[in-house]
């Protein structure tokens, strides 16, 4: 019966943002009005040069910098995001920021420990499964000094995994990366959202990440303050507006 | 010289290969001439005789257009060749120049306020994770499932196990070289045998639990401010926020539980070891045997000498962990920020080792008064 009601249930934006203004303070506001909603099953993008608050806006709509002003809900349930509680989303940090002091497994099996009553061996089991999931078989007793940048995120997107999350905010997956593992590691992503059924919210300035797995975007602006163009990176592309247009065809700002 | 410059009716001229060996002298004679120059006198920057001009003369000839236009002289660079255009042009030196006015100096007493608000913010931050680390403290007794016990034991062996040995050293050493102060004095009054009571009682009250505790403020509150400034700007603080674990019960509680049961341990053995050290300048210098030594000490030390200084000791082990911590939290930054949060770590548990020692020394004259 319950499942029914919720079938019948009118489909919530996993991600909302209205008018939300972020930055270091009210004088250094780096991105203000900015309002965008995330469909359940979508990856969208947040796209923008650098140093256009991309990436404190990812930290606010999870809860980790402060809201200005505006309103973020997540499954329509406002802050705060970030309570002592069963998180009810994945993280995946720009440079992975795994947990040094212990192994890749234990790294994927501490959120496991917290907050569920499973066994040890149904917990390294769970570990072994998320690190096929992402490519990463034997990796278990591994340090995370000892991986590789691209590995260090493939086991973060695993961490990230462990509780089964409906949603995966990603921060820059594809920085630092040669092409190849770069699109491996897009390739991933687009796997685990279309096969777990994931809603996944990243940023990015990578022209070939945001063309080859990003349904839906936002366009930020760092002059602007702003979230000049939303919509399919497709549509863009051809937007008349010049700064746009300039983001998607790499052309430099006029000297 | 492979270059000149000389100052011609409205115009610098600059002649020869211009290059940065020669920027000092350069810069010299162009910031005379410039000096020279009344307001609203037009003056031309000539680059005709110039055969070679490299980035860094640019950069100073642009500079010192702008410098001349806030100055009210309009000047310009002029008469480039085509083979000095491109890098005139890449330095915009082509471009009409924008005065640039020298940044305003802050006064000292803006310079203070600032410092003062400094000063306001550090102690805000001291208080809320002071209000952090009860309502964390609150949190692991209410569950004790929330704190990080997986490292406890790690946490005191490596605060205890590997810093005996030098603590040890230390206090052998401080016991011997009070005891080794006093042998004259002692000796005018016959009093040889006191120096178990000098020593014994001033180490176990005041001098093993104050070198222990600096000790530890060098080994493991430096090191818990690198680890967790580290994990700060490794954002691995702020994964742990998204895996549902609040920091302050997960890593601060433990640490300071390790320190508190590893400060005092250590203090305890700092006592033997510094009576230690009395007992052998009583015996090579004060011919004190040593079973009198220590007969005068067991008359002499009652037990609250001792147990004062482990409770100091405890007190300094948890005040080290939360500056450690603290700190650690609150680094900013990349990893100079790490550097500087170690820094300021050791200079405030010294401080507040000082101070607390003596806030307890007079709480315990007091109780025992």
């Amino acid at each position: 019966m319950t499942a029914i009601i919720k079938r019948l249930e009118p489909a919530r934006a996993m991600v909302s943002a209205r008018d939300v203004a972020i930055g270091w303070s009210r004088d250094a506001v780096l991105v203000e009005h900015a309002s965008f909603e995330v469909q359940r099953g979508e990856i969208f993008g947040i796209l923008g040069r650098s140093a256009c608050g991309k990436s404190t806006l990812l930290r606010a709509l999870i809860g980790l910098e402060p809201v200005l002003a505006g309103e973020v809900a997540i499954e329509g349930r406002t802050e705060p995001r970030l309570v002592a509680g069963r998180p009810r989303f994945g993280v995946m940090f720009q440079q992975g920021a795994l947990f040094g002091s212990m192994t890749v497994g234990e790294n994927i099996a501490l959120a496991l420990e917290r907050w569920t009553d499973l066994p040890r061996d149904a917990i390294r089991a769970i570990v072994r499964a998320k690190l096929h999931l992402v490519g990463l078989d034997g990796a278990a007793d591994q340090a995370p000094a000892t991986l590789s940048g691209g590995m260090r995120k493939r086991a973060a997107i695993a961490r990230a995994l462990a509780l089964e999350p409906p949603l995966l905010f990603l921060d820059e997956p594809s920085s630092g990366l040669d092409p190849i593992t770069s699109a491996e590691l897009d390739r991933l992503i687009v796997t685990l959202a279309k096969d777990l059924g994931l809603t996944v919210v990243l940023v990015t300035h990578e022209l070939g990440s945001i063309e080859a797995i990003v349904d839906r975007c936002a366009l930020l602006d760092r002059p602007a303050r702003r979230v000049i163009a939303l919509g399919a990176p497709r549509a863009l592309r051809d937007s008349a507006d010049p700064r746009v247009n300039h983001f998607f065809h790499r052309v430099p700002e006029a000297a | 010289m492979a270059w000149h410059v000389e100052h011609r009716a409205g115009a610098i001229a600059l002649a020869g290969e211009l290059g940065i060996g020669d920027a000092p002298a350069i810069w010299r004679q162009l910031s005379s001439q410039a000096g020279r120059l009344a307001a609203n006198e037009r003056v031309a920057i000539d680059l005709t005789a110039a055969t070679a001009v490299d980035g860094a003369i640019m950069a100073l000839l642009v500079d010192l257009r702008a410098s001349l236009a806030a100055r009210g002289v309009p000047a310009e660079i002029t008469g480039a060749s085509a083979r000095l255009r491109p890098i005139v042009e890449l330095y915009g030196g082509d471009r009409p120049s924008v005065a640039v006015h020298p940044a305003r100096r802050t006064g000292p007493i803006a310079r203070l306020g600032s410092g003062l608000g400094g000063v306001a913010t550090s102690v805000r931050r001291a208080i809320e994770f002071g209000g952090e680390l009860v309502a964390g403290a609150a949190a692991v007794v209410r569950r004790p499932s929330l704190g990080g016990w997986r490292d406890l034991a790690t946490l005191v062996a490596r605060a205890g196990t590997d810093g005996i040995l030098i603590v040890l050293v230390l206090d052998i050493l401080v016991g011997f070289v009070m005891a080794f102060q006093s042998t004259r004095q002692l000796a005018n009054y016959g009093a040889n045998v006191y120096v178990a009571d000098l020593v014994g009682i001033a180490m176990t009250r005041e001098l093993a639990p104050l070198i222990t505790a600096i000790i530890i403020s060098g080994r493991s509150g430096a090191g818990y401010a690198a680890e967790l400034g580290t994990m700060r700007v490794t954002e691995e603080i702020d994964a742990l926020r998204t895996l549902g674990i609040a920091p302050v019960p997960y890593l601060v509680i433990p640490r300071v539980l390790a320190l508190a049961i590893a400060a005092p341990i250590l203090a305890l053995l700092g006592d033997i070891a510094g009576v230690c050290g009395g007992l052998v300048v009583g015996a090579a210098s004060l011919d004190v045997r040593p079973h009198a030594y220590l007969d005068e000490l067991n008359r002499v030390l009652i037990a609250s000498d001792v147990w004062t200084g482990l409770v100091k000791s405890a007190v300094f082990g948890v005040a080290i962990a939360v500056i450690g911590c603290q700190q650690g939290l609150s680094t900013r930054g990349a990893a100079s920020g790490v550097g500087r949060s170690t820094t300021t770590t050791v200079v405030a548990c010294l401080f507040a080792i000082v101070a607390i020692d003596t806030a307890l020394t007079v709480l315990f004259r007091g109780i025992s008064a």
